[in-house]
């Protein structure tokens, strides 16, 4: 079974998670066997930005010690062999140039997706 | 010279599922460094915030271990900003609506946090110099 997952609420509790859930769990289930594609969109095209970062978090006398790495996980899940597409309609409206993305990614307009929805046994939207 | 603040913030979500949380407890952590006397209603899943049993985990997608992952805890950090204001000579009042509580089974909660009622929110604004309520969305 092969399952397209659409992300597209961002930074959806990174802090208290050190993570985004949503690409946790693909790898998660890709180490369970599980054979996924990424579709980044909306607001989470921004995870395949490089140059992002997390400034300190403390509260009170707690500091807070490792920050989210998104964009690193996301090209980890690349790494692992997982597809990951970006929508270029929504990098466009972001202003987000393809210089400032992970290598590795793969480029789609919004009016392939219903191909590469076809292509895909199921669809979660995220 | 300006008096004391007293500041309510009503919270609605449960935490490691947004953002709402970690911000809501930014702007908390700044009054208890201003030293204001701030105000917590923590309204249905923000009850488990200060949840006494959240733990820290290990993570093998990480590939850390307990110690090394130190997964942030919520009621880690509630404690951290009641100690921060009573540091700098206010208070934090954290309430948990005891209905909210009930329906969660969320009862065991960090020491300082209360139960109380929507009747303790509508006190707290009536004596507060501002209300900011973060619902869920």
């Amino acid at each position: 079974m092969k399952v397209l997952n659409i992300v597209e609420t961002a930074y959806r509790a990174t802090l208290e998670e050190q993570d985004d859930p949503v690409v946790w769990i693909l790898h998660a289930m890709k180490g369970a066997g599980a054979d996924h594609s990424v579709v980044l969109s909306g607001n989470a095209v921004n995870y395949a930005v490089m140059a992002q970062g997390v400034p300190p978090l403390m509260f009170g006398d707690k500091a807070q010690k490792h920050a989210p790495r998104i964009a690193e996980q996301v090209a980890s899940l690349i790494a692992k062999g997982v597809q990951v597409m970006v929508v270029r309609e929504c990098l466009k409206a972001r202003g987000i140039d393809e210089e400032e993305l992970m290598d590795g990614l793969t480029l789609v307009k919004q009016g392939a997706l219903p191909k590469v929805m076809n292509s895909h046994d199921q669809v979660w939207h995220w | 010279m300006m008096g004391k603040k007293t500041l309510t913030f009503m919270l609605m979500d449960a935490p490691f599922e947004n953002a709402r949380t970690t911000t809501a407890l930014r702007l908390i952590d700044v009054a208890a460094r201003r030293g204001y006397d701030i105000n917590v209603f923590a309204y249905e899943g923000a009850v488990y915030m200060p949840l006494a049993a959240q733990a820290k985990h290990a993570n093998a997608v990480h590939g850390t271990d307990a110690g090394e992952e130190d997964h942030p805890l919520p009621r880690e950090w509630v404690a951290a900003v009641m100690q921060e204001a009573a540091r700098n000579g206010g208070k934090l009042e954290w309430v948990n609506c005891g209905l909210c509580v009930d329906e969660r089974g969320a009862n065991e909660a960090i020491a300082g946090v209360k139960r109380g009622s929507p009747a303790d929110f509508w006190k707290m604004a009536g004596a507060s110099d501002n209300v900011l309520v973060i619902p869920t969305r």
